[in-house]
């Protein structure tokens, strides 16, 4: 029953690490196609390893953005993982070498994977197989992509320009989904940065809107709580 | 700009924040606030990044109609819940068949 329950556990994780590594495709054609070259492209993807940052890094530079700009919103969005990292670490129980090993690894399927699980064996062992295969998958897929788009010459002819938003939507979804908050704050930040492109250098929309919102966002709950404790009625 | 600095400051400034997750006391998590923070960061992020890579040329707005077909394209497979590859091949698919037409 135990090892039936551990086979299922690692062909989960199998599953969502091939599916996800995949679109390291999209990732090695979208860099390259924004002027980084093959070894750069692959070499985000083997020490950065984390999608959206990757995505958006090569987002502002294909955009024209600056140095800072690029650097900026990609750690921006690099940020999650340390609060991923702080929601496993009790849980993964690393010490010395394998808790550099296990940060490595903590990107948004793999905490996922592992946070799905109730038993902390499982949780470890969910964890452990979704890095391990995206890490190989998405390596390989990246490379793959980057060399294929430098071998096939414009990206826009086969599309790959609306590719980039498209993949964003994909991956800005599911937190849609989760509730009214959510398509409150992604509304607001899509005017704000539709408003600011032809009024501001390539990469300050993206981080002006985040930081707008932020802002909004942590007014609004702090006056919350002064509500909430000065216990008046809403 | 120079993209070697570009690359190894990504790579080292996100290993850097995944790392620091282990190293700092999980209290700063009970603060709700900062998690409700933390957790409405993407979003925000991402659908800026929507329309800027939809829109931007630049400085400039572009209504480039082959690049907004195929992201309309892929707007539809992401709203039917169509798999991440699917909505990758359909938006690259729809916006390179309208440019060869065009």
């Amino acid at each position: 029953m135990l090892e039936e329950n551990r086979r299922g556990v690692v062909r989960d994780s199998l599953g969502v690490g091939v599916a996800v590594g995949a679109y390291g495709v999209a990732f090695g054609a979208a860099s390259v196609a924004a002027g980084l070259s093959v070894l750069q492209t692959s070499l985000l993807s083997l020490l950065a390893f984390t999608g959206g940052t990757q995505f958006a890094v090569v987002g502002v530079v294909a955009g024209g953005g600056t140095l800072g700009t690029a650097l900026s919103s990609g750690l921006l969005l690099g940020a999650r993982n340390t609060l991923y990292a702080m929601r496993l670490a009790p849980t993964l129980q690393v010490g010395g070498l394998r808790r550099f090993a296990a940060a490595h690894g903590t990107i948004d399927e793999s905490t996922a994977m592992a946070v799905a699980r109730r038993d902390p064996a499982m949780s470890r062992l969910a964890f452990w197989w979704t890095f391990t295969s995206i890490y190989v998958c998405w390596n390989v897929t990246t490379l793959a992509g980057a060399v294929g788009a430098q071998a096939l010459g414009d990206p826009a002819k086969f599309g790959l320009d609306a590719v980039v938003p498209a993949a964003f939507l994909a991956l800005l979804a599911p937190r849609l989904r989760t509730g009214a908050a959510e398509r409150r704050i992604a509304a607001g930040a899509a005017v704000i940065a539709l408003v600011l492109i032809p009024l501001t250098p390539p990469g300050v929309p993206v981080l002006a809107s985040t930081a707008a919102l932020l802002l909004a966002g942590s007014l609004r709950s702090s006056a919350s709580s002064l509500r909430a404790r000065a216990g008046s009625p809403r | 700009m120079n993209l070697w600095v570009l690359v190894l400051a990504t790579a080292a400034g996100c290993y850097l924040l995944k790392l620091a997750g282990y190293l700092v006391p999980a209290r700063v998590l009970d603060e709700p606030r900062v998690r409700r923070l933390v957790e409405l960061l993407p979003v925000a992020l991402l659908a800026a990044l929507v329309v800027v890579e939809a829109l931007a040329s630049g400085r400039h707005l572009q209504w480039d109609g082959p690049r907004l077909a195929g992201f309309a394209a892929g707007a539809v497979a992401v709203w039917r819940r169509a798999p991440f590859l699917a909505v990758v091949v359909i938006a690259a698919a729809v916006a390179a068949l309208i440019r060869l037409a065009g």
